[in-house]
């Protein structure tokens, strides 16, 4: 009884937080402007999305900012995390701080303080202001997800490599980076999803005509509800899902295949901070 | 190993993180006269003007209210959750953070269909013969914008601790003669204390300085901090002033910081939950 009312509650707080996506599904397929009534089923709104210019194009800088800031943010981030791990005393400690600072301050504080920058340096607002601005909120990240793995290394092994002959930068390539990378991908990959679902930051560094993904919804939203968005969340919850998916029946997959669990454990809470980091 | 590897970054650290705080601290501690500028309190002070205690007394009141119901809502839901309710734990914490991957605004605006005149909520009111109501645009909107998209900050750093918990100590308070309300009160509460404090934390501060929730479910007439900001910035283009509401903002970032690691004591890997 305790057990059923306990997860009835768990089922309550679900139907919280998929009611309203639920709801954006089903009036995405609604042949009615008009919110309440069904007008029976259509794709209108799909086909509309799809020619919708605006739309098609912010998609298209979401993707290609969140690419590159990551790919750029995960070498920077990679490489200083080395570095971080390697220095001692007050340097180390006042890195960190400074580090912690992206990840603490509210992002509207962010947001304004690299609005500040550019136009105090007179960089025109646009497409390289929104790139710089990404790397900078996603490296934190990238350091915190690698550090970690940095911690868990063996530090004879790069001195091994280097009694057998290897450069410095041999030794790190071959050996630091093969084995860090678990970290790496986490953090390429928070990179990513960070940079996709960023909206506050770009809104206040990028300039007039370029304008990602969340822009486009923050000013389609102003003005009331379109079913377009619907349309565009039904679209991106499901790919979204998919994905999710595709990475659970893997990861099942390899705990079957006998590596050991704990691993596999380990992987799966990485993947919920990552989700999580979608925030 | 080398440290070499991190110049990159420190470059890249001052120029983009340092150099930018520094330039909010000028503009939030000057203020333009003819010739440049001058060292002045002035926008300090033009924070206490009423208006603007307003703004800040609304977006204290409104993300304070929104954390005590994260809580209230979150902190059962953590504990079932770490509990053994259900046989796939790591199903139902993945259902959990799954909404978490849609967009934040996406999220936002799913609730305008909801709550909208002609929403489903009200048509739904109006075939049960039941008078509307007006949820959209009021503080109540806020809210529950603010609680539905920072629940899972509260619920996943308690889940994160509850679990962590020693299922013997538990059971060591029961075989001491403790009941289970009491076990609750002075045994697992209190462990779970610094989960709740991050938990507070991670949705106070940014329920605190949101304008996207308050700008799509207020309709722009609950002016919150955030927006205020937003406002000096984009439209009245009154940078000091912008500034210095946002050194505030810093500032009170640190204090709670500080209260949280009071609370958290050697555990620096948990600070990114």
């Amino acid at each position: 009884m305790v057990r059923f009312l306990k997860r009835s509650y768990i089922y309550l707080v679900f139907a919280f937080l998929y009611m309203p996506i639920a709801v954006l599904m089903v009036y995405s397929f609604n042949d009615s402007r008009s919110r309440g009534m069904w007008g029976g089923f259509t794709l209108r709104w799909y086909v509309e999305l799809f020619q919708d210019r605006t739309i098609m194009s912010s998609l298209y800088s979401t993707l290609f900012i969140g690419v590159t800031s990551a790919v750029i943010a995960t070498i920077i981030g990679t490489l200083a995390a080395i570095g971080i791990h390697n220095s001692r005393g007050i340097q180390k400690k006042l890195i960190m701080n400074v580090t912690y600072l992206p990840v603490l301050n509210p992002e509207i504080v962010t947001a304004i303080s690299l609005m500040i920058l550019f136009v105090f340096t007179k960089v025109r607002l646009g497409y390289l202001t929104l790139l710089l601005s990404h790397i900078t909120f996603n490296i934190p990240y990238v350091i915190l997800s690698v550090l970690p793995k940095l911690r868990q290394l063996n530090k004879h092994l790069y001195e091994a490599a280097l009694d057998l002959g290897c450069t410095p930068a041999g030794a790190l390539w071959k050996v630091i980076i093969p084995e860090i990378m678990p970290g790496i991908i986490t953090g390429l990959l928070l990179a990513f999803t960070l940079s996709i679902d960023d909206f506050v930051i770009s809104f206040f560094t990028t300039g007039s005509g370029v304008s990602t993904l969340s822009i486009t919804i923050y000013s389609m939203a102003r003005r009331g509800i379109n079913p377009k968005i619907n349309a565009l969340s039904t679209i991106m919850f499901t790919f979204v899902l998919l994905l999710l998916i595709i990475v659970n029946i893997r990861q099942a997959r390899e705990q079957r295949k006998g590596r050991n669990g704990k691993n596999g454990q380990k992987r799966q809470m990485d993947a919920l901070r990552t989700g999580f980091g979608g925030v | 190993m080398k440290r070499s590897t991190l110049f990159p970054y420190l470059i890249w650290m001052v120029l983009f993180i340092v150099v930018p705080m520094f330039l909010v601290l000028y503009y939030a501690f000057t203020v333009p006269t003819e010739s440049g500028a001058t060292w002045s309190l002035e926008n300090f002070a033009r924070f206490f003007e009423p208006i603007y205690l307003k703004v800040l007394w609304r977006s204290l009141r409104l993300a304070l209210f929104s954390t005590v119901i994260c809580l209230i809502i979150g902190y059962p839901a953590a504990m079932v959750m770490a509990g053994n309710a259900f046989e796939r734990k790591s199903v139902v914490l993945l259902l959990f953070v799954v909404p978490m991957w849609m967009n934040f605004l996406l999220r936002t605006y799913a609730w305008l269909t909801i709550l909208e005149r002609n929403g489903v909520i009200n048509v739904l009111l109006a075939n049960l013969n039941l008078p509307s109501l007006n949820i959209l645009y009021t503080e109540g909107a806020v809210v529950l914008g603010m609680v539905y998209n920072f629940l899972p900050f509260m619920v996943l750093p308690i889940y994160s601790v509850l679990s962590k918990i020693d299922r013997g100590v538990v059971e060591a308070a029961g075989d001491l003669g403790a009941n289970s309300l009491q076990v609750f009160a002075k045994v697992i509460f209190p462990l779970s204390l610094p989960g709740v404090v991050s938990g507070v934390t991670m949705v106070f501060m940014p329920a605190l300085t949101t304008f996207v929730i308050s700008r799509l479910l207020g309709g722009g007439q609950f002016t919150l901090i955030g927006n205020l900001i937003e406002q000096q910035f984009l439209v009245v283009g009154d940078w000091g002033f912008g500034s210095s509401i946002s050194v505030v903002m810093i500032v009170l970032i640190l204090l709670s910081m500080a209260i949280m690691s009071f609370f958290e004591g050697e555990e620096k890997d948990v600070a990114l939950w």
